[in-house]
């Protein structure tokens, strides 16, 4: 079971950000704890994917604010939001095709040699160790990434979020484009950073990953959160029913 | 039976390729360039390949050579500059007005040896500003490349005229003609030593490279294949050398260099040009650029944001400051070459550089950058630069209409882009 008797790791307070007059995320308020998994559900559109983007450091908010540790911060940019141990592993997976997967890896912050030029040698190495944790499989070091298949990819993505010693983390529909043997590596490394006290924030559409993988799990509907419950507490059927009426069940509230 | 066997040898051979870890693009150019370059030996009865044509086509092709190197990273981030050659105008405009007008007037004249430095400074400074204003324009103004520099393109070559009235501004100063091409050259003994210091650095970098990969614990080639390319490095290297060594100086021009110091040219004396200082600062220019988009940070942003630019930023990577950057840097290679195209002609003409922008965009893409960003390779651009070079060249040697020479050049751009399709999609390769 989660403590969450403590300060939460990461909470977003009020956050509303809107597009051309369109409120895409109206007054949300969201929380997660160290070693806990907090599913984001909601419909396409429902506005969840940008929420999550302004704490990756990718949309500016409007309004709100968000703690980290319970401290005020201020999230301008990716850089920031690394800054504070955030890292994200976005739907699209955000690398660049042309490049291999240490470059991928260590994007935008190299290791380099004494001389300051990039040390590839050192970073294909740790790309090396890691990838023998997560994807024992994955041998393709020297092609680029464009070369890999979607579930090569994946682990790229997830590599680079997990090296760096992350501390919340962002999934966006991580398993979307995965097959089922590479959902299941999923969900166990899921379970193996909980374990280590990381803070996951997970969006995903599929109801039953929600239920597996999740301890609480927040639904909004047209950028206003619906609520959020404990997972335990709720079945299937409410949180559907959350999502398509936008009505909160009964005994939930947590 | 044939063809199974005809497979087979096939076979061998790519896996030869394979191991010594060849660029098999590289090749492709390489097997286009040699192939130009026999076709036009046959032509002209041996004409073509001989060491004074070879030296003239490496001195004509640097000021373009120059600029297609930062070119490559411009389009690699998937921009254009339209405005090169008319920047170039600009640039080498402003280093004759220094020489001519500006310097004189504050008391230092022809002759002194502040003259060049400070004009090629002044140019230097002058392409950077107005290439990262360009940058700016595109990366913080969200103005397209091709906008900004399709203006630029008619701005610059008509700041060039109007700084200079349009008029053909020289003789600029001694020290700065030589760095053209054939009015300074190293000599043999010099060209000799760059030689073999150049074989040493790249037999010292392939091992460097080796060492590397076995203190990581990867795989590495087999020693003969790096024995091999260190083989074919020297050759290559030393092959350049001896054939700039082998052209030599007409002896009226030396008797004349004699006659000059007040001496009598011994019987039979001969002096070989050796590598140019034009060709040198090319050279020094394609390293650096190497360096730069392989080994640096900035290159690593640069070929990550023309792949995706999306996931650049989100990254960390600043883009509009990468883009000021990049054209900062066409902007200073810019007046480089303005600086070597001017010194060659030993004077500023209005017309300098005129349709230079579209043969540097033809050398990068013959080269193999891809216009869709993300590809490119600074070598490839100098390779193309070289065979462009090469076509004109020759058709004008075989005596080809002028207009048949541009329609030609025309034609093997778009073929040589075709040709690259195809082999991607024939590879499945990037």
């Amino acid at each position: 079971m989660v403590d969450r008797s403590g300060t939460p790791l990461v909470e977003m307070r009020d956050v509303s950000v809107s597009f051309g007059g369109i409120k895409a995320v109206d007054h949300v308020t969201i929380d997660l704890y160290p070693g806990e998994v907090v599913g984001l559900l909601g419909h396409n559109g429902a506005g969840k994917s940008t929420l999550i983007k302004c704490l990756s450091g990718a949309y500016k908010m409007d309004a709100g604010e968000i703690y980290v540790d319970g401290k005020l911060v201020d999230i301008q940019n990716p850089r920031d939001a690394r800054g504070h141990n955030i890292e994200t592993i976005y739907q699209t997976l955000a690398l660049a095709d042309n490049l291999d997967a240490a470059s991928n890896l260590f994007l935008g912050r190299e290791l380099i040699t004494p001389t300051g030029l990039v040390d590839d040698a050192r970073m294909e190495a740790e790309t090396r160790k890691i990838m023998a944790r997560l994807n024992p499989n994955f041998k393709k070091f020297n092609a680029p990434v464009k070369a890999l298949s979607g579930g090569q990819r994946q682990s790229v993505a997830i590599a680079r979020a997990v090296y760096f010693n992350a501390r919340i983390l962002v999934m966006d529909e991580p398993t979307a484009a995965l097959g089922p043997q590479e959902t299941q590596m999923v969900a166990e490394l899921i379970e193996q950073l909980k374990a280590q006290g990381i803070g996951i924030f997970l969006i995903e559409h599929d109801v039953h990953s929600v239920m597996n993988l999740c301890d609480r799990a927040s639904v909004m509907k047209n950028g206003q959160l619906v609520g959020t419950v404990d997972v335990d507490k709720v079945t299937d059927e409410d949180i559907l029913s959350m999502i398509i009426l936008g009505k909160r069940p009964e005994v939930a509230a947590s | 039976m044939a063809d199974a066997s005809a497979s087979g040898t096939s076979i061998g051979r790519k896996n030869i390729f394979k191991t010594l870890e060849f660029d098999t693009r590289l090749l492709g150019m390489v097997g286009a360039f040699v192939l130009v370059c026999i076709v036009f030996n046959v032509l002209t009865e041996g004409r073509f390949l001989t060491p004074r044509n070879i030296f003239n086509l490496t001195i004509q092709t640097v000021s373009v050579a120059i600029m297609a190197t930062g070119m490559v990273f411009i389009i690699v981030t998937r921009h254009i500059d339209l405005s090169v050659g008319a920047l170039l105008a600009t640039c080498s405009a402003i280093m004759a007005m220094t020489q001519t007008q500006f310097l004189p007037s504050l008391g230092i004249d022809y002759g002194s040896p502040l003259m060049a430095p400070v004009a090629i400074v002044i140019g230097l400074l002058a392409g950077g500003l107005i290439g990262a204003f360009h940058g700016w324009l595109v990366g913080y103004l969200t103005i397209p490349a091709f906008i900004v520099t399709l203006g630029g393109f008619l701005v610059w070559r008509n700041v060039a005229w109007y700084l200079t009235s349009g008029q053909t501004i020289g003789p600029l100063d001694d020290t700065f003609q030589k760095l053209g091409g054939i009015g300074g050259t190293l000599g043999t003994t010099a060209s000799w030593i760059i030689g073999a210091l150049a074989v040493a650095a790249a037999c010292y970098g392939i091992l460097q490279a080796r060492r590397a990969r076995i203190a990581h614990e990867f795989p590495v080639k087999p020693v003969w294949a790096e024995a091999t390319l260190m083989a074919l490095a020297a050759a290559l290297i030393l092959g350049f050398v001896a054939t700039l060594n082998a052209y030599s100086v007409p002896t009226r021009v030396l008797a004349r260099e004699f006659e000059a110091r007040g001496e009598v040219m011994p019987e039979g004396f001969t002096q070989g040009y050796g590598i140019p200082f034009s060709v040198l600062i090319l050279i020094a220019i394609a390293v650096v650029m190497t360096v730069v988009a392989r080994r640096t940070r900035l290159g690593r942003y640069i070929f990550a944001t023309g792949g995706n630019p999306d996931a650049a930023e989100l990254s960390g990577i600043n883009t509009r400051l990468l883009t000021v950057k990049v054209f900062a840097m066409m902007g200073v290679l810019c007046a480089l070459a303005g600086m070597v195209a001017s010194a060659r002609l030993s004077f500023h003409s209005n017309d300098i550089g005129t349709l230079d922008e579209l043969r540097v965009i033809a050398a990068a893409v013959i080269g193999g950058t891809a216009l869709a960003g993300g590809i490119g390779t600074i070598y490839g651009a100098i390779l193309g630069a070289l065979i462009m070079q090469s076509l004109q060249s020759g058709m004008a040697m075989v005596g080809v209409d002028a207009p048949f020479q541009n329609i030609v050049v025309g034609g093997v751009l778009v073929l040589a882009v075709l040709i690259d399709i195809i082999y991607r999609k024939r590879t499945g390769d990037v």
